[in-house]
Parts: structure tokens; C-alpha cells; sequence
């Protein structure tokens, strides 16, 4: 099924992904060529199969391996904040979210 | 000594024919040399390098050497190495120093090993070639008009053209294999949970496995000692006991069992990528291997399964990029929401976008089920395939690539062109299957052609001890690029 040029800014939106008018025409034609073959898998009958969430069917049976509830990491906000593009007293920077 | 192998090296750093800073140096020299031409390196440290060389060799000098003490390994901008620059090959992280190691980085440098510098890759590891990512692309040593595969091209080209003697890459459609059967270098994709993904940044978590990328089967095992066993930090890291990945490098060959899925050698791929990969099994039958023809019926739906999974699981990984806790950020906005949206845009190159956008629409609300949900049912019926098949055979065997290396800019305009590159790759992955390409052999035009093996969970080490009877005999492996003699 084809995407509008509509469908496609609202992907865009849902991805926080700003989109020109003129690159969603562009990228229409590339992304309907990939929607055509993932197609494919619609007209195939599933009926009765597990979906496969995990690669090695032991892990997957062995299910999400929980850690003793401790603390292990040290703080090291001043290290991981270093490489932020903009922080003050220990706090990240983001443009004013309420009025 | 730049085309030795690492149990060369080894011997050669064990009876002080040679130091660790002098290896250092002229892999560094080599890499002076030839990057420009190939820009297969996006960061090279050259001061940190001979730093820890000088440590490796008081290391040695103290009676602590392992095996790859001393040796300089090239990794792929996708693992984070504290204090220096983890690209990804985008836009999005051309300035960020990692504040911490991947798994990876911690066990070679556990292990005494150099680290030379940081590979180019597509963007994020997502592209066939190399070419999408911000630093440019990367040229094949074979051919420098011809890409190298992707996406862990850079990784592939310095191997190959003696820049190092080997490197890491990952693989989540073939990203390891392809570039390795590109320039005629081997590549070992782990089964899924063997090799830790902490700290190597994720495109599709299901899939994403990291691998090593050396010019033998034995250099690999040797690397895979490293790389592989249980990292708690990673949650689908496997509690497995530790393995000697060398131990089956003598096991002889007879008796061996060799699936041939007739998928694999049908049509969509090159006459002469065949018959290099009919020549390799005829040599292995001539050896006392039985071949036993099967069927996959269900990898002609592995693209289009992958290409729901791994887009999907890529547009909720790469949400992290918000441009408020690292990486880019736009310079003008309006408010958050826009500063979002213009720091992701800015950040990210048009194939990542571009899978982003699909991964968000087979995610999105009425598409879940037709497309997700169903893609990770005939992931299911695909891995029974292979499950199977390996109640018939120990090794399949076929061809890495339906083609060898094409040209610089042949498929940027064509995804889905583009895709058709890992339709042979794309299936071990979906399994979480172990998959090893070796080259077998050149066409016409002087292009490598890989051999794939792909065997079940677990049979890593049954797979290299297979390649490297095959390289006891051959000498594909030890070619050496035209374009970058000694």
C-alpha cells in the first residue's frame, strides 16, 4: 500500500523527524519501493506460529535475567554530562517546556 | 611482518624479533600511507596507540603476555572507546567521546592488544557498501573505483590492504560477511549472545552480533577468544562456560556433512560467484565430504522479514538521539519539539532516515500486527528451516554475495537494489546462526568472491576449524590487494 505524501509527514512526526516538503516527494518513491517488498509478508499464512522475539530459542525460554537490586555504577554525572551539548549546575539544557 | 599472521606476530613479539611499538609504528606508517586513498579509518591516535604499546611490551617483559599482547587490532566506530571520538559514521556523533569502553574494548585491552584506531562504517551500520556514512566513503584496496561492502567496509579494506592484521566489525544483515567476501579478507558473525553488545551502539538489538575480521580462519579463533563469553551487563548476553575457539582448527574433514540449499545457487546471482563457490565445495567433497542437497523454502522471505524487524527495532534504538544528552543538536529552533525534529534531521543521513521512517510505520498503530508481528512469525518459520537442515548436514555452504564488489555511487539511488546485496547474509542472523565468510577464488575482473559456512547454534568453532583445512591448502586468503602492494 503506497503512502501519501500526507502519510509520510506524519511518520515524520512520529519519528521527531523534520521533513521539507520537497525531500518527502523525494523519499516517497524510495520508501513505497521498500513498502512493496515487505509486502511480500502479508499473503503469507502464519496461522498457529509463535511470533520470534529472540534469536536463541534457550534465552528466550530462560526469559529477561533480573540483577540483585544494588548499586553497582559509581556516580559519574560530571563525566557523562561533559559530552552534552549544553548543561548548568548538573542539569541539562532543553528549551522552555511550560509558559 | 605487515602480512604475518597474528600467531605470527605472536611468535615473533614472544622471541623479541620484533616489539609491540615497532609493530605499532609500521602498521601506523601503512596507515599514513594508504588512508587517504582509502579512507578505511575515521580516527587514528597514533600517540595513544604507541602508549599502549609501550605497556604491552612491559607487559611481556614482565612474563603476563597472552597471545595477542602486543598486536595492534583496528575497531570498528561502533564500539565506544573511553576518551576518544565513537563516531558511528554519523553526523549525529561526530563529537562525541564516549565516556566508557564496550565490552569489546575492555577484553583486548585486557588482553595486551594495540588498539591502531577507529573503522569507517556506514551510517549507524545501516548500508551494504560504506558509503552512507558522514566521513565519506571508503574504497575497495582491490579496486578503488569498487566499494568495499558494508557496513563494516572500513574494518574489510584495513585488513585487507595490510593496514592491520585484524579488526572488529558487527553484523546485522551480513555487515561482517559482505565486506569481508568484498575484499577478499574472512569474517565470523557469532551466534546471537555470544560476544557482548555493551557499549556497541545498537541499530537492530534482535540481530546486532559483533564479530572479528582477519585474513584466516585460525586469526579469527584467535580473536573470538577474546571477544566471545558471558558480559552481565548485556542482557541477552549467554551464560555459557568459556571456549577455546581453536580447539577444532586439526579435526579432519571426512565425514563432514555439506548442506547445498538449492536457494542458494539459483538465479539473481553472478555466473562466476558460483562457480568459484562450486570449485571450493567440489574441494571439500574431494576430501572426503559428503554433500547433501536441501531446501530453505522460507529464505525468500528473510528480506522482507528483515526489513520490518531491523528498521523497527532501529526507529526505537535511535530515538535516544534527541540532542540533549550527547551528540548533535540543531543550532535554530522554535521549541522542543522542534529542536527534536531539526537536531534528528540535521543529524542523520538519508538512509538512516529513511529506515527510521519504516521502522515508525510498521511500529505504528493498524500496522503492528500486519507487518511486525507477522514479520517476526515467518522469522520463526525461517529459522525452522535451518533447524532442519542441520539435522542433515553440520555446514551449509553457498555463496557470501550474489556479486562481487560493485562500483562507488552503482546503488545509492535504489534501496531496494541495495537490500538484495544480503540476501544471502540476512537469513544467519534471523536464526541467530553462526556465519563465516572465506574467500574462494576471483572473477574475471580480479575481484574477490566469498564462501559462505553457516552452521548451527553454537558451531563456531566447528565452522573455523572447516575454513582453515580448506586455507591449509589454498592460498585465496593470502592475496594481496593490486592496489596496495607491499
Amino acid at each position: 500500500m503506497p503512502l501519501s505524501p500526507e502519510q509520510i509527514q506524519h511518520l515524520a512526526r512520529l519519528a521527531r523527524l523534520a521533513v521539507s516538503p520537497a525531500q518527502a516527494g523525494e523519499a516517497r518513491a524510495q520508501l513505497n519501493g521498500v513498502l512493496k517488498l515487505i509486502d511480500e509478508l502479508r499473503a503469507v499464512d502464519t496461522a498457529g506460529v509463535e511470533p520470534m522475539s529472540h534469536a536463541v530459542a534457550a534465552q528466550a525460554a530462560a526469559g529477561q535475567r533480573l540483577r540483585a537490586d544494588e548499586v553497582t555504577e559509581p556516580d559519574r554525572h560530571a563525566e557523562f554530562q561533559a559530552v552534552a551539548p549544553a548543561v548548568e549546575r548538573g542539569l541539562y539544557l532543553v528549551p522552555k517546556v511550560i509558559e | 611482518m605487515l602480512d604475518a599472521s597474528l600467531s605470527e606476530l605472536s611468535g615473533a613479539l614472544g622471541r623479541g624479533t620484533v616489539s609491540s611499538v615497532e609493530l605499532t609504528q609500521l602498521f601506523l606508517g601503512r596507515i599514513a600511507q594508504l588512508n587517504g586513498a582509502l579512507n578505511a579509518f575515521i580516527t587514528v591516535d597514533a600517540e595513544r596507540s604507541l602508549g599502549e604499546a609501550r605497556e604491552a611490551d612491559a607487559r611481556r617483559a614482565a612474563g603476563r603476555a597472552g597471545p595477542l599482547t602486543g598486536i595492534p587490532v583496528a575497531h570498528k566506530d561502533i564500539y565506544c572507546t573511553r576518551g576518544m571520538l565513537t563516531t558511528c559514521g554519523s553526523r549525529m556523533l561526530a563529537n562525541f567521546t564516549s565516556p566508557y569502553d564496550a565490552h569489546v574494548i575492555e577484553r583486548f585491552a585486557a588482553a595486551g592488544a594495540v588498539l591502531l584506531g577507529k573503522t569507517n562504517m556506514d551510517e549507524f551500520a545501516m548500508g551494504s557498501s560504506s558509503e552512507t556514512s558522514f566521513f565519506g566513503p571508503v574504497k575497495n584496496p582491490w579496486d578503488a573505483g569498487r566499494v568495499p561492502g558494508g557496513s563494516s567496509g572500513g574494518s574489510a579494506a584495513a585488513v585487507a590492504a595490510r593496514m592491520a592484521p585484524a579488526a572488529t566489525g558487527t553484523d546485522t544483515g551480513g555487515s561482517i560477511r559482505q565486506p569481508a567476501a568484498f575484499t577478499g579478507v574472512c569474517g565470523l558473525k557469532p551466534t546471537y549472545g555470544v560476544v557482548s553488545r555493551y557499549g556497541m551502539i545498537a541499530f537492530a538489538s534482535s540481530l546486532d552480533q559483533g564479530g572479528p575480521m582477519a585474513r584466516s580462519a585460525e586469526d579469527l579463533a584467535l580473536l573470538m577468544n577474546v571477544m566471545g563469553g558471558h558480559d552481565a551487563r548485556d542482557s541477552t548476553s549467554l551464560e555459557r562456560a568459556a571456549e577455546d575457539y581453536t580447539r577444532e582448527l586439526e579435526t579432519p574433514l571426512a565425514g563432514l556433512r555439506i548442506g547445498l540449499p538449492r536457494e542458494y545457487f539459483g538465479e539473481g546471482c553472478a555466473p562466476e560467484v558460483l562457480a568459484r563457490v562450486r570449485e571450493a565445495i567440489a574441494w571439500f567433497e574431494a576430501r572426503g565430504a559428503r554433500l547433501v542437497e536441501l531446501a530453505l523454502p522460507n529464505s525468500r522471505l528473510a528480506l522482507p522479514v528483515y526489513y520490518v524487524i531491523a528498521p523497527a527495532e532501529a526507529s526505537s534504538n535511535l530515538s535516544r538521539y534527541d540532542g540533549v544528552r550527547y551528540g548533535h543538536r540543531a543550532t535554530d529552533y522554535a521549541d522542543l519539539a522542534d529542536m527534536y525534529c531539526r537536531t534528528r534531521a540535521e543529524g542523520f543521513g538519508a538512509e538512516v532516515r529513511r529506515r527510521i521512517l519504516i521502522g515508525t510505520y510498521v511500529l505504528s498503530h493498524g500496522y503492528y500486527d500486519a507487518y511486525y508481528l507477522q514479520a517476526q512469525k515467518v522469522r520463526r518459520l525461517i529459522a525452522r528451516d535451518f533447524a532442519e537442515a542441520f539435522e542433515r548436514c553440520d555446514v551449509i555452504m553457498g555463496p557470501t554475495s550474489p556479486s562481487t564488489a560493485f562500483a562507488l555511487g552503482a546503488n545509492v539511488d535504489d534501496p531496494v537494489q541495495m537490500y538484495l546485496n544480503d540476501i544471502f547474509t540476512i537469513t544467519a542472523p534471523l536464526a541467530g546462526l553462526p556465519a563465516l565468510s572465506i574467500p574462494c577464488g576471483f572473477d574475471a575482473a580480479g575481484l574477490p568472491v566469498g564462501l559462505q559456512l553457516t552452521g548451527n547454534h553454537f558451531a563456531e568453532a566447528k565452522l573455523l576449524g572447516v575454513a582453515h583445512r580448506y586455507q591449509q591448502e589454498s592460498d585465496w586468503h593470502r592475496r594481496v590487494p593490486s592496489g596496495t602492494p607491499l
